[in-house]
């Protein structure tokens, strides 16, 4: 074990060692990890006394010594039971770096460019130049600091002017948790040029129960008009601490829905932060957390608006059952000239077991005059009216209390658009639902339920 | 035999002794109205035979269809053929009128041995019940109850109990807070569902409902205890002199 203050020294021998054998990488990438390295070295990790991290301990992370993930390989057999194969454009990554022989790209449209991190800073390194590290804030978390300095492989999804890609982008983060602990700091960039139009899927999974730490960083940057839809899946292993930062920049009447779903995993942090820069744009956050066990699971939300007349919602349903911990935070930031914002931020909570816990925080702070914010937090259990409601119309206890937690989730996935995807999402959402399996042949029924309806 | 037979049920709820004694049999086919005013054990009744449970029953017993109800949970007496209309009928968000129909459906279904129905099946089926209830098709993609009114809410009930086909339907104040226009068409899908085989109990404080639905035998609850019996004549009776008439034959039949 080491102590807080000892991780940026041990991170510094890792640090080094990752650097040489980086030489390879364009020299302003090597420049700006080693700013990032050097910022990260500065604040080493964040406690409890800061206000940003009240809620979340992160000394599993802080004191444990984890090593880069090595190079691994898996079969396409262990990757079936994730049930992602009927995605067309699946990427594949293995602790944190790209798996060529387990991806796949389908037909996408001229001027849409997908490829892995690393390729894509061989070949043509100016394209990402021009956007990695340029919005995420290095001086606020010291994750997204060491996210950058060990900036190797990820995701690079360039859609240009007016291209509108149909099938989503799906991205899978499969980390093989090793003998000691092991870390990987995969690093996402979307950039959705004005008028496009894509979805795309980070979907965080661990083969195994091993201690593992996932820090994941993304840029999504939105121009104008362009309607960009992001998915979030978080379902890593026992030992897994997952900690993700998503920034997200929007111009002028960008429209940016990201959804997350946290289901697995020790210790989760899922910061988001969309900047809304340009006039008129909107921005949805929506995201549903299912903790058991002694899972954490914090949401870091700061929604920044930036310019007049741009609308952000946020809604977050939380389950919480076992000795789980679940947090909310949402600050939203109203800066002086965005006049006419209208922001909404919902979280409700179901707490399913007397042990479980939820902390939510509204932080509203308004800088400009004309404005609309609202904001709304519940924490309940189980309606016992609704729960005699169903079975007294004949369905079994077990089966109305499932019913009731599915309908809780609902409220998020009925907020979803790309319906590949929020099908896949459903299904992982009934399987982790306390009492499972007795809705599953249920659920797929309604989807013919669905399509009849548009049919009749 | 009779369908329900209720001998001197007492029952209690948070510790207060609501019903006391109460004795009622009901055939199959026949459609028993019970009146009374507020507080008399009504909706108490209802609940009782719903199999609530923080309704405590301390004394007496209820046969359904030759079983001891009082032994069932409230699916398995859903699942025998008891169906509730629910005074407040409950709003669950999340969940559409159809996916839930068609899961209480199949898991009655289920309980008799009988084959699930599917989507395909099962909304024709449905959309002849609302149809008969005058409600617009859109509601069975609509959560369950949510920002219906209460005329709506109502009427939903009676889809419910339509696509259900129970033995024994118990209406829990279905008519308070309609409108006219609204009651008739609840009575005419009641009166739609009547049936040699299957039985029903109106709970009801007003009279207005049994001129759309006449029942067989009214009965008038009055503090816990049926006081008086008789034919649909007695519910006019009622509505002329009024509850406190048969609170004084309470009284006189004590002394």
């Amino acid at each position: 074990m080491i102590t807080a203050t000892q991780a940026p020294e041990k991170y510094s021998e890792i640090f080094d060692q990752f650097s040489a054998r980086s030489v390879a990488q364009p020299h302003w990438l090597q420049a700006l990890r080693k700013e990032a390295f050097a910022r990260f070295a500065e604040t080493g990790f964040p406690t409890t006394r800061d206000e940003d991290w009240r809620f979340t301990n992160t000394s599993a992370v802080s004191n444990t010594s984890f090593e880069l993930a090595g190079i691994d390989r898996i079969s396409q057999e262990q990757l079936k039971p994730l049930g992602v194969s009927g995605f067309a454009n699946l990427l594949v990554f293995v602790n944190g770096l790209f798996s060529e022989e387990l991806s796949a790209l389908g037909a996408l449209p001229k001027g849409v460019k997908v490829a892995s991190l690393a390729k894509q800073l061989a070949n043509d390194s100016a394209s990402v130049e021009r956007y990695l590290g340029k919005y995420l804030n290095l001086q606020r978390d010291a994750f997204c600091a060491l996210n950058t300095a060990f900036i190797e492989d990820g995701i690079f999804v360039h859609v240009s002017s007016g291209v509108v890609v149909e099938n989503p982008i799906y991205v899978l983060y499969v980390t093989v948790p090793g003998s000691t602990p092991q870390m990987n700091h995969p690093r996402t960039l979307i950039v959705a040029e004005p008028n496009s139009q894509v979805t795309v899927v980070e979907d965080y999974v661990s083969l195994g129960n091993g201690v593992t730490f996932s820090n994941s960083a993304t840029e999504l940057i939105a121009g104008e008009n362009a309607h960009v839809q992001h998915y979030m899946i978080v379902r890593e292993g026992e030992g897994a601490n997952n900690f993700s930062t998503l920034r997200i920049q929007q111009g002028r009447s960008a429209n940016v829905a990201t959804h997350s779903l946290l289901l697995g995993g020790s210790l989760i942090r899922n910061n988001v932060h969309p900047v809304l820069a340009g006039e008129g744009s909107e921005c949805l956050i929506n995201g549903l957390f299912m903790a058991n066990g002694h899972q954490h699971m914090d949401n870091y939300m700061l929604v920044e608006h930036a310019s007049p007349h741009c609308d952000s919602r946020q809604f977050y349903n939380g389950i919480l059952n076992g000795n789980s911990h679940g947090v909310f935070h949402g600050r939203i930031i109203v800066h002086k000239d965005a006049q006419k914002t209208d922001a909404k931020q919902t979280n409700r909570n179901l707490l399913l077991s007397d042990d479980a816990q939820i902390d939510t925080k509204p932080q509203l702070e308004i800088y400009a005059d004309d404005v609309k914010c609202t904001h709304g937090a519940t924490i309940g259990q189980f309606d016992d009216n609704a729960l005699f409601y169903l079975r007294s119309r004949g369905l079994p206890e077990a089966s109305a209390r499932h019913l009731l937690l599915l309908a809780f989730a609902n409220e998020c996935l009925d907020r979803m658009h790309s319906t590949q995807v929020r099908d896949h999402i459903e299904k992982l959402v009934v399987n982790s639902l306390p009492g499972a399996a007795r809705f599953i042949g249920e659920r797929s029924l309604q989807g013919a339920e669905r399509n009849l309806e548009e049919v009749g | 035999m009779s369908l329900l037979e209720i001998k001197n049920l007492h029952a209690t709820v948070n510790g207060n002794e609501i019903l006391k004694g109460i004795n009622l049999t009901v055939n199959p086919g026949e459609i028993h109205s019970i009146m009374g005013p507020n507080g008399s054990g009504k909706s108490t009744l209802a609940q009782v035979l719903a199999r609530r449970e923080s309704y405590n029953v301390t004394d007496g017993s209820i046969t359904f269809d030759g079983k001891d109800l009082l032994e069932m949970s409230p699916e398995d007496a859903a699942c025998e053929g008891l169906f509730m209309a629910f005074q407040y009928p409950v709003e669950i968000p999340g969940i559409s009128n159809a996916y839930f129909l068609r899961a209480a459906l199949n898991s009655i279904r289920k309980y008799r041995s009988e084959d699930e129905m599917d989507a395909m099946d099962f909304l024709p089926l449905v959309k002849e019940k609302m149809r008969m209830l005058e409600m617009d098709e859109r509601f069975l993609n609509r959560p369950v109850n949510e920002g219906f009114s209460g005329g709506e809410k109502k009427r939903n009930e009676i889809v419910q109990m339509a696509v259900l086909e129970p033995k024994l339907a118990v209406l829990d104040e279905t008519d308070s807070g309609l409108d006219i226009d609204a009651l008739k068409i609840v009575a005419k899908g009641v009166n739609a569902m009547r049936s040699k085989s299957r039985s029903m109990i109106l709970v009801t404080h007003y009279q207005r409902l049994l001129d759309y639905i006449v029942p067989d035998f009214v009965h008038v609850l009055v503090n816990g205890r049926i006081v008086k019996s008789g034919g649909p004549e007695l519910a006019l009776e009622l509505e002329q002199k009024g509850y406190s008439w048969t609170e004084g034959e309470l009284a006189g039949a004590r002394r």
